[in-house]
């Protein structure tokens, strides 16, 4: 699979998609990156620096944000550039449900080498958590 | 504390090599929870042009927040880590991040600024195999949150 740049346009929107994140995916993220800050998995620690639970690592968040790209795309490694802020935390109650991600994206931009500029929005409870959500994709 | 500001355009010469391995790329796809066979197969990504699976996009973060460490964590900067939460992140690739590649990182302190109460810190990792070829940098901003931030 993959996508032909004839047949973008700017303004395209790429297939929406919403993704979980729960304690347990975070222990696993935790592990498979190494990032261990105790505000990611250990609720006293997150409440005592002023977070109002545990918080998803924002890496997670970016990681989960940019499928919507790789799926659209079929080749990840067609991906040049990508980049966010993180504008506001993913709050991960002790629930069974977590929180859920809801990406959307588009693209904003037609560029050289047929390269296209797609804006990513990542949303959670209603909010967006990620500023500036940009990927840059190489096309066939 | 604020920041010490003498540390920008610090360079860290890279540390020991990382070998990236097919099964670290498959642990760390699962935990996103993203099968993408690229990532998982390696019949798959060879059919895309690759010698084996290539990592998510955000997995450099893997080698490069590690290499950064080494001037995170030096005690003149004056960082307190227990305030940390991350800023902005960016990713340039000259290409994936492939199994079996062995990778260096060298780390530039970028940036260091103050705003609102809070110190702002971007670190830029230069990911290159051992034989110098470029594969990715990786710029990270952490924000160290002021007291009465």
């Amino acid at each position: 699979m993959s996508v032909s740049f004839d047949s973008v346009a700017v303004g395209t929107e790429l297939p929406p998609a919403e993704y979980t994140v729960n304690r347990l995916t975070l222990v696993k993220y935790a592990g498979a990156s190494g990032d261990f800050n105790t505000i990611h998995w250990n609720e006293r620690i997150a409440v005592e620096v002023g977070l109002p639970n545990v918080i998803a690592h924002g890496m997670l968040t970016m990681a989960e944000a940019v499928r919507v790209v790789t799926d659209w795309v079929g080749d990840p490694g067609a991906v040049i550039e990508y980049g966010v802020r993180f504008t506001r935390p993913v709050v991960v109650a002790n629930d069974d449900q977590g929180a859920v991600l809801s990406v959307s994206a588009k693209i904003t931009e037609l560029l050289d080498d047929r390269c296209v500029k797609i804006a990513i929005t990542c949303k959670s409870q209603d909010q967006t958590v990620l500023g500036r959500a940009q990927a840059v994709v190489r096309l066939v | 504390m604020a920041l010490n500001p003498e540390f920008i355009g610090r360079t860290y010469p890279a540390g020991p090599s990382y070998l990236v391995g097919r099964e670290k790329i498959r642990e760390f796809a699962r935990a996103v929870g993203d099968s993408n066979p690229a990532y998982l197969d390696p019949e798959a990504a060879r059919a895309l042009g690759y010698a084996d699976v290539i990592a998510p996009p955000t997995f450099a973060i893997v080698l490069s927040l590690d290499a950064a460490n080494a001037a995170l964590f030096d005690p003149e900067l004056g960082l307190d880590y227990s305030r940390v939460v991350h800023g902005e992140q960016s990713f340039a690739y000259t290409r994936p991040i492939c199994a079996g590649d062995e990778l260096i990182v060298t780390t530039v302190i970028e940036n260091i600024r103050s705003m609102a109460g809070n110190d702002m810190i971007t670190t830029k990792g230069i990911i290159t195999t051992v034989d110098g070829d470029p594969v990715a940098t990786a710029t990270s901003m952490l924000v160290s949150r002021g007291e009465d931030a």
